[in-house]
């Protein structure tokens, strides 16, 4: 039972640059709130046994407390908003396209539609459309440390591309592209489930991030477009 | 005043059977419509969500009973009739309703997004709306405010039947080709508003007319409040010495009547474009599928602050009554109430911080979300003072209150990690989301209204309800609540989506498939003690204890009112000399004055209302 109090406990292994911040913040929010909630839950249990109904005492006639209630909502008021100015860099630094970082090891677009995940490359010309575009099926492959970016949109409904372990999750809209991008730290297979409700086929919609070292990853690479190194073209 | 002489002439005409108990004008038979309609659409929406609870315990296993249908009989083996139901989706020779849902008895995915889907909008909108702002509306604000009906006794009565139109619109959907709607309470564009991307045909088109008429329903209610409120308040009956209650119903009120017509036309574009060929939530025809996120959220937003609000309310009547205390800071309780209202329409983007929507508006969404704690942390804490140095009895009132106020607590603070926008990113649309709306929807609405029903009862009925069985169900129900929801925040740490009907389909959630299967016995159990509820209502309301008329020795008016309450509710108007909560005054007689007890002071300036002249 103890260890269900212990949030952090159950975050999945993170694997990406900014998912440690995310972590941190989650964990400076569940000490904030689990001292508050302790706190509150004490001073209830302390008043509902020392203020029981007993023969012969009467209640006091307190209206309130003018100092007091000053205390709690500015203390509150600083608490929050200083959590929430804390957090605003972190949030910035994932979400603002202007604050990528970029030259991206890998660039691809996503496509959500019911009920799979297209990835397609650019392939090694570096133009969309092109004949060298490569489409893969609920296959994503990117390099390890390196920045990805990634162009989300979506055929029909909303989607939303969802990797636990990256602490990164961003809807994907019909009509739109959005930027999102991240760097991987460890390589490995990563489930991409999609989370927002997308129809009945909603549950099992699953791609499959593939982080590959530098090696596998020009491996992979040289597989799939096999006239690159001929051509002497370097490979977005 | 008016009322005074118009309602004594009611007094005597005898009424027939129909206008008494059906077609009923009157205030208080509204509000026993409104309770017992939302008790048993509250059955319906728990059975709803133990029929999907058993598929995320069990996923694509044979129910129960319903389970053991012929098929499965015959085959014995789940695994090709999970096979086979994936390849006949599109038979339309379906055997049966049942074998269609629920084929071989295993819960087919399109049912799955149906049940949640109904869960949702049956328990938002067709049991706490109406058991909160209908039944304890209706009863409380004439009898509380000391007047002798609503305002509008006739749009009284329509909004209870437009009510039930609008359910039996609802509960339609279910038997129509193509199902129910499946987009979730939600009801996400283009899933919604396309019928081939969901395969959902009619049951969306009755899902969006049955809410609209729905918020007619809801709009003629709040009108009513807040004219009632306004003009028809006992002389005496400052606006400072209002009950909580009636504040909250009161705020309640216009959050109602500003925010329903926003989704009334949101659900009319949905209309549109599936039945008018338009497109306003479709990528390909111009529209934006994100317009229908901000109209909804503007909408839905403050409605879950329809939800939590009366609660806050009720809770703040029964704390005084059974701390015998004066609430603790009256003033800054209505003031946290009207913040809350008025931050409930600066925050909804944070629904959609990871929707797509321009991220310097999270920022923005973020810092107004958070500020929502600190009114709710001023109740919270209003609520401790008034326990200090309280003679506190644990009734079963005050126990569900109890337990309101630290479900809320909870609820509260979870919401934190969710305002945040960065940690949102993580925990958006997966159970922690699930975790929090419970806690404060059934872990606060919920218990206040239990609560409620069980202090109001003897004014409503004239009888007790059973104090034992009161106990067992608060216990029960208290203890099953915690082992439902607490876990689902664990879940969402773990990763696991919201609305997925097979969590075994995922590697990285098979670890925590056992807290599903804790979470769904605990539910069972959950559902189970509701029926002790039922029992204790039905039984009391014919055999239960007489109540005398004051059994709680309270302040506030409506025990003033005999019991049971004769139509026309007080014999004269009282007059109103006192806020509403005097207990434990020093050197006073009894624990409590009541606010009708005159204090030697001369009457207090009748309310009269800019417009009385004119009627």
């Amino acid at each position: 039972m103890l260890k269900w109090l212990n949030f952090p406990e159950w975050l999945p292994e993170n694997v990406s640059t900014f998912g440690k911040g995310v972590d941190n913040l989650f964990v400076a929010i569940y000490w904030i709130t689990s001292i508050a909630f302790l706190g509150v839950m004490i001073t209830l249990i302390v008043f509902l046994i020392k203020y029981r109904f007993q023969e012969g005492r009467r209640a006091g006639y307190i209206h309130g407390n003018t100092t007091l209630e000053y205390v709690w909502t500015i203390a509150t008021a600083v608490i929050v908003f200083g959590l929430a100015m804390f957090s605003l860099p972190q949030w910035n630094k994932i979400k603002f396209p202007s604050q990528f970082p970029g030259d991206p090891g890998a660039v691809v677009q996503v496509n959500g539609k019911q009920f799979n995940w297209d990835m397609t490359y650019p392939g090694p010309d570096g133009e969309w459309e092109t004949d060298d575009d490569l489409q893969l099926e609920n296959q994503l492959h990117v390099p390890v440390n390196k920045v990805v970016h990634i162009r989300l949109t979506s055929d029909d409904v909303i989607h939303s591309f969802f990797v636990p372990q990256l602490r990164l999750k961003q809807d994907a809209l019909p009509g739109r592209f959005i930027n999102v991008w991240f760097e991987a730290t460890k390589p490995g297979t990563y489930e991409i489930p999609c989370a927002e409700l997308c129809g009945f086929g909603h549950s099992g919609m699953l791609g499959y991030l593939t982080v590959h070292t530098d090696e596998d990853y020009e491996a992979w690479k040289s597989e799939r477009w096999p006239d690159t190194e001929k051509k002497g073209v370097n490979v977005e | 005043m008016n009322e005074n002489t118009q309602g004594s002439h009611d007094h005597h005409h005898e009424e027939s059977f129909v206008r008494k108990y059906i077609f009923s004008l009157d205030h208080k038979t509204i509000g026993k419509q409104f309770l017992i309609f939302g008790l048993i659409m509250f059955i319906i929406g728990g059975g709803l969500a133990l029929l999907f609870r058993w598929q995320l315990a069990w996923p694509d296993r044979p129910l129960p009973i319903i389970g053991a249908s012929q098929t499965y009989l015959e085959e014995g083996e789940v695994e090709t009739a999970a096979d086979r139901k994936w390849e006949e989706r599109y038979d339309d020779d379906k055997d049966s309703w049942l074998e269609t849902k629920m084929p071989s008895g295993i819960i087919d995915p399109a049912f799955y997004n149906e049940l949640f889907t109904m869960h949702a909008t049956i328990m938002v909108f067709f049991v706490v709306v109406p058991l909160l702002v209908g039944a304890f509306g209706n009863f409380l604000i004439p009898l509380m405010i000391g007047t002798r009906d609503m305002a509008f006794p006739v749009l009284n009565m329509l909004s209870f039947w437009s009510n039930m139109l609008g359910t039996i619109i609802m509960i339609a959907g279910f038997f129509v080709p193509g199902g129910h709607a499946a987009a979730g309470w939600t009801g996400y564009a283009p899933l919604s508003s396309v019928p081939e991307l969901s395969g959902v045909d009619w049951g969306q088109n009755l899902w969006c007319i049955s809410l609209i008429v729905m918020g007619i329903s809801s709009l003629m209610g709040s009108i009513n409040y807040i004219t009632t409120i306004i003009n028809m308040r006992a002389p005496g009956m400052t606006w400072f010495r209002l009950p909580l209650a009636i504040w909250s119903l009161f705020i309640v009120a216009i959050l109602l009547l500003l925010a329903f017509p926003v989704v009334a036309s949101a659900l009319a574009l949905i209309l549109f474009d599936r039945m008018a060929g338009t497109s306003f939530f479709s990528a390909a025809g111009g529209g934006d599928a994100l317009l229908w996120q901000h109209l909804f959220w503007f909408f839905a937003h403050p409605e879950v602050y329809i939800l939590i609000l009366p609660g806050m309310g009720m809770a703040s009547e029964m704390l005084p009554v059974f701390s015998r205390k004066p609430i603790f800071g009256y003033r800054s309780m209505v003031y946290a109430m009207m913040a809350i209202a008025f931050l409930s329409w600066i925050v909804w983007g944070h629904h959609m911080f990871q929707s797509g929507m321009n991220p310097a508006l999270g920022m923005a969404f973020m810092t107004t979300t958070m500020l929502i704690a600190v009114p709710s942390a001023i109740k919270t804490f209003n609520w401790l003072g008034t326990l200090y140095r309280g003679s506190i009895r644990f009734t079963v009132p005050m126990l569900n209150t109890l337990a309101f106020v630290s479900m809320f607590v909870i609820g509260g603070l979870s919401g934190i990690y969710m305002a945040n926008s960065p940690v949102d990113i993580y925990i958006h649309d997966t159970y922690y989301i699930v975790a929090h709306i419970h806690y404060v929807v059934f872990g606060g609405s919920v218990f206040a209204i239990f609560g409620g029903i069980f202090y109001w009862f003897p004014k409503m009925f004239g009888r007790h309800m059973n104090e034992i069985l009161g106990k067992i169900h608060f216990w029960i129900s208290f203890v099953a609540f915690n082992g439902v929801f607490f876990p689902m925040h664990i879940l969402g740490i773990g990763g696991h989506m919201r609305r997925i009907s097979n969590p075994t389909q995922y590697e990285g959630l098979l670890h925590m498939q056992h807290i599903n299967v804790f979470i769904t016995v605990c539910a069972f159990i959950l559902g189970t003690a509701q029926i002790l509820l039922l029992i204790n209502v039905f039984w009391s309301m014919f055999r239960g204890k007489v109540a005398e008329q004051n059994p709680w020795q309270a302040t506030t008016l409506e025990w003033h009112a005999p019991t049971p309450v004769p139509h026309g509710n007080f014999g004269a108007i009282p007059h109103v000399y006192h806020g509403p909560y005097e207990y434990s005054v020093p050197g006073a007689e009894t624990d409590w004055i009541p606010q009708t007890q005159p204090n030697g002071e001369p009457l207090p300036d009748e309310p009269v209302p800019a417009g009385a002249s004119a009627d």
